[in-house]
């Protein structure tokens, strides 16, 4: 099974993101944003970082890079694709996922384990959670706050589109006397939207990084793992 | 030399942070007047020979399709602004900064 990890200019997560793929035994192909070839993989890995420094947009200049030509139309015609953090905000550009990502509302850098539920366990990247499971990974990010119209929102409510959301606790949870983002998202999201799926369910974007949890003794779970094989599986399964 | 001036914001609704932090630093300099700040983006454009109709739209559709992105921001205006008003600009820039 080969899964394709695009490097673009500023891109930081891309090698984290091709170790998980063989942690959870793929074989991760490096891909090139320049080339407009996808060297026949079986599914591809956008990855976290700062793509041409956020210039512009997050993501807006990526999103028509060489490569993005040749993807667009494969995750179009169903190729699994998985947007993680700047991979998520690619995505959004591309008009492969709905919504936008604008700055956190508190307007600070975010890098903390973030608690997360599992909204839509059917994907081609959640199979392997159960719905409703809760999950701890890390989420670092200047622009992490999901945003759509209301329209927009509905409709993903509604089509069991949100893949993943924020926990919150109500206010005054034990929790919130230690932690000022227990009792509200970590960035502002509209409906506390952490990820999201398009229709057919190949592409997936989260602000999260589960490339980051995916070995002992690194990160705060095991739990990112599950991303990997939940595409494993469903690429063997196509 | 022509140019075209694109003037882009974020939609009304959408929470601008940037914009917020600056009204909050108002206060601090005696302006306590302004109720929100709202921040958005100037692209300036520069085309050889004459800013033609050809021009101007090419620049709607860049400024439809990559200066702004339609989910959050307005293309509040594309405009050809003229060689002189442009020089003027700059001469006036220039002689304020010497005085």
């Amino acid at each position: 099974m080969r899964i394709g990890v695009v490097t673009f200019p500023g891109s930081l997560d891309d090698h984290d993101a091709r170790r998980a793929v063989r942690v959870a035994g793929g074989e991760p192909v490096s891909l090139w944003h320049g080339d407009d070839s996808l060297r026949g993989v079986d599914a591809v890995v956008l990855p976290g970082g700062f793509s041409y420094g956020d210039y512009l947009r997050a993501g807006a200049i990526a999103r028509f890079a060489p490569v993005m030509s040749a993807l667009i139309p494969a995750a179009l015609g169903g190729l699994p694709v998985l947007g993680i953090c700047n991979g998520f905000q690619i995505l959004c550009e591309s008009h492969l996922l709905p919504g936008a990502m604008i700055q956190n509302d508190h307007r600070t850098f975010i890098c903390r384990d973030q608690r997360l539920r599992v909204e839509n366990a059917t994907t081609a990247w959640t199979s392997d959670f159960a719905q409703d499971d809760e999950i701890i990974i890390v989420l670092k990010n200047q622009d992490g706050q999901y945003v759509a119209d209301r329209h927009t929102l509905d409709e993903l409510e509604g089509e069991g589109r949100v893949a993943f959301r924020y926990v919150v606790h109500a206010a005054g949870a034990p929790a919130a006397k230690y932690d000022r983002f227990a009792s509200r998202n970590p960035n502002g999201s509209y409906r506390d939207i952490a990820g999201v799926t398009n229709e057919r369910g190949n592409v997936v974007g989260l602000m999260p990084h589960p490339e980051h949890a995916i070995e002992q003794g690194y990160g705060p779970s095991l739990d990112g793992l599950k991303f990997f094989t939940s595409v494993l599986k469903s690429v063997v399964n196509a | 030399m022509g140019i075209v001036v694109v003037d882009v914001m974020l939609k009304s609704e959408i929470l601008d942070p940037q914009g917020q932090a600056v009204a909050g630093a108002l206060p601090r300099l005696g302006f306590n007047q302004f109720t929100d700040v709202r921040q958005g983006k100037r692209f300036v454009l520069t085309v050889d020979g004459e800013v033609t109709d050809q021009v101007l739209a090419a620049a709607r559709e860049a400024a439809e399709r990559m200066l702004s992105n339609p989910v959050i921001e307005d293309v509040v205006s594309v405009r050809a602004q003229s060689p002189e008003a442009t020089s003027r600009t700059a001469l006036s820039q220039a002689s304020e900064s010497h005085a």
